[in-house]
């Protein structure tokens, strides 16, 4: 590339910061290096707003990956607060060694370069082999406390995440065999530009196979049921900061991916409508997770399985279509990040205090550790979709849409909301009410990124800014 | 494209779906990983074989790669690990052999309809290569799938990649990016299973995925 711009920056940057920081051994001085570098690639990608370079054969930035860019590199900079807290308190206690603290700072970065460029992508192999760079980093971060749990997950999660990513590549040589004939040979068809420009005269029916791998693959990283048994075990064993990441973030890559493909077919009129499909997987993975939510110990593992839900819920939005329910899904998808990452920054810091995960081992955190048990209490009522907070809005959004043109699919969508939220409210009252229960140990945490988060989702539900609204209904116009 | 061109690579493409059927019945970690090398040897030459008719001299390179590390280096590492493990004979399927054939059977007839009848428009050696493909990924999967044993799931993925190249080289044209990507990942892939093996070694005393269901978060 030539002069640096934006988009480089948002690439280079995280891939510098990992070079250094797998050299660097100190851990303050890591920690804070990983910090500036998010903050530099939240600065590169907030300014991809107002100036972005042409498309070329490899790099694009419209504006529905600008928002998904910019949301990732938001979450990514606030995690990395978190997660200086939350690791200088892992290396005290010494459930990490100063070697995996470096380890995982250069991971971390690595992470955020391949969820960048699987964003920016605009040739549709590159993307594949960015979210394969993005599965095999989480996996090694899963994996990184060494424990029996940990290694159960992390294998789970690699073998499930690389068959997804076998499918989906499978569906990505179906796609091009489909362009081949009309674009021609080489680079060209494979370019996502090009390829929806010309989908029109594509064969349908190799097209519609192809989505079906793709769906099932990259289905699997969005954590659909019934692809998500990894999602749980992996959220659940591995480090806080990336469970937050996996949930705010890789999830939501993965549900780019199959955005972008779905925008393919809907330009060819011939294809099969990728629509019904997502639907009933959105709908699956809802009314699965929910009732899973009831039965769960580990208080991380719960928040998993919410997070399976609400990747259903989007998916379901997504697959209904339409300006309002895309522009749901986006307004959803945006409020499910903000707010499922700071409650896993919560979750995070009460597991520390307590010294475990165990929900039974939690009781009135509101009276011993106010500040994350109101935090916690906050997060989950937002999660669970009351007013005012912003989840609220989408989900009436969602299922307001949904009633104009489908009432039985709502009133089974309402059923699956209604099954989640008294699950949550179950277990949030033992955890933050009544007498205090278990070790109160004092943590070292940052609340900063937690209520950082939580006031813009509070924000957003009382007040939409107009050009906020202008720009999701743009891009919900775009997905179609 | 002359007969004897059709003929050659439909031929190596067939081999290789016979081979994933001979992995399906191997009761010894041994045996399996030499079919897995001849599987990896015959993607070889069938790449080979595909960079020649096509005039896509990159093409060599993906072959080059798919002899030397997949038929070699990988075959004689796993050999190793397994050596030190002594677990050589520990294999259990999940499901007969019978059954297992039986299955992977309609798995292939399943792709052949699949995959012969949505590709009327491509020419008919990239038709069969995307059928025959298929059937590879599919009984990668399904061995996955029957088989308890790490190791063995290793193998049945790493037949499941071999499927995949022979895909993406039967896709004519298809830009290197791709081929240079499933081979980088699959070194990547390969250095995570290394380290794997050796860790649940080190917590488990057993390559059995079963054993490790004991230590579910759930159960505790």
């Amino acid at each position: 590339m030539m002069t640096f711009d934006a988009l480089t920056g948002v690439l280079l940057v995280p891939l510098a910061a990992a070079a250094l920081l797998a050299m660097l051994p100190g851990y303050r001085v890591s920690a804070r290096l990983n910090v500036v570098a998010t903050t530099l690639t939240l600065v590169c990608a907030a300014s991809l707003f107002f100036k972005r370079p042409q498309p070329g054969p490899y790099l694009l930035v419209d504006d529905l990956n600008a928002t998904f860019i910019v949301l990732t590199t938001f979450v990514g900079f606030t995690t990395s607060i978190f997660s200086a807290s939350y690791i200088g308190h892992e290396l005290a206690i010494g459930r990490l060694t100063p070697p995996f603290v470096r380890f995982y700072h250069a991971m971390y970065q690595v992470l955020m370069f391949a969820m960048n460029l699987a964003l920016v992508a605009n040739n549709i192999g590159l993307m594949w082999v960015a979210i394969e760079l993005a599965t095999l980093t989480t996996v090694l971060m899963v994996g990184i406390y060494r424990t029996h749990e940990a290694l159960e997950a992390a294998w789970k999660y690699f073998i499930l995440g690389s068959v997804g990513i076998a499918l989906a590549l499978f569906g990505t040589v179906l796609v091009y065999m489909a362009a081949r004939p009309v674009v021609g040979e080489g680079l060209d068809a494979m370019v996502w530009t090009v390829l929806v420009k010309r989908a029109g005269a594509f064969d349908p029916a190799l097209l519609d196979v192809a989505f079906v791998f793709l769906l099932l693959g990259y289905g699997t990283k969005v954590g659909l049921a019934p692809l998500h048994a990894w999602l749980p075990d992996a959220h659940a064993e591995g480090p806080t900061p990336i469970s937050a990441v996996l949930s705010g973030l890789l999830l939501n890559v993965a549900l780019y991916a199959l955005l972008r493909f779905k925008m393919l077919l809907a330009a060819n009129a011939a294809a099969l409508a990728p629509g019904p499909l997502m639907v009933t997987l959105g709908l699956v993975s809802l009314l699965f997770a929910a009732f899973m939510l009831y039965r769960r110990r580990d208080i991380k593992r719960m928040f998993a399985y919410s997070s399976i839900e609400h990747m259903g819920i989007i998916t379901f939005a997504f697959g209904m279509g339409g300006p309002l329910a895309n522009f749901a899904g986006l307004l959803h998808m945006t409020m499910h990040s903000l707010t499922k990452s700071a409650i896993f920054f919560a979750v995070g810091h009460i597991a520390q205090a307590k010294g475990t995960q165990r929900i039974a081992d939690m009781g009135g955190l509101t009276e011993t550790h106010p500040l994350l048990g109101w935090g916690l209490i906050l997060g989950v009522v937002a999660i669970a979709g009351l007013p005012p907070l912003g989840i609220f809005m989408s989900e009436f959004l969602v299922v307001s849409s949904t009633f104009a043109r489908a009432p039985l699919l709502a009133i089974i969508l309402v059923a699956g909301l209604l099954v989640g939220l008294a699950g949550l409210f179950l277990r949030l009252n033992s955890i933050a009410f009544g007498e205090p229960r278990g070790p109160v140990g004092k943590p070292t945490a940052s609340y900063a990124p937690m209520f950082a988060h939580l006031a813009i989702v509070l924000a957003a539900g009382v007040y939409m800014p107009p050009a906020l609204v202008g720009w999701f209904q743009n891009i919900a116009g775009l997905l179609g | 494209m002359s007969r004897i061109d059709f003929d050659v690579a439909h031929l190596l493409a067939g081999s290789l779906v016979l081979i994933s059927f001979l992995e399906l019945y191997q009761d010894r970690l041994y045996s399996l990983l030499n079919v897995y090398a001849a599987h990896a040897l015959v993607l070889a030459a069938s790449v080979a074989w595909q960079a020649f008719v096509q005039d896509a001299p990159h093409l060599y390179v993906t072959a080059a790669i798919a002899l030397l590390f997949k038929a070699i280096v990988i075959p004689v590492a796993l050999h190793r690990i397994i050596a030190r493990l002594g677990i050589h004979r520990e294999i259990e399927n999940v499901v007969g052999v019978g059954l297992a054939m039986l299955a992977g059977m309609g798995l292939v007839a399943l792709s052949m309809v699949v995959m012969l009848r949505v590709t009327h428009g491509a020419d008919p050696l990239a038709r069969e290569d995307l059928a025959f493909a298929l059937s590879v990924v599919l009984l990668g999967l399904l061995m996955m799938v029957t088989r308890r044993n790490a190791v063995s799931q290793v193998v049945g993925f790493m037949s499941l990649e071999n499927g995949l190249v022979l895909a993406a080289t039967g896709a004519k044209g298809m830009p290197l990016v791709v081929e240079i990507s499933v081979a980088f990942s699959i070194l990547i892939a390969f250095i995570v299973i290394g380290i794997f093996l050796f860790r649940i070694r080190e917590r488990f005393d057993t390559v059995d995925v079963q054993a490790l269901d004991r230590y579910r978060g759930e159960q505790r």
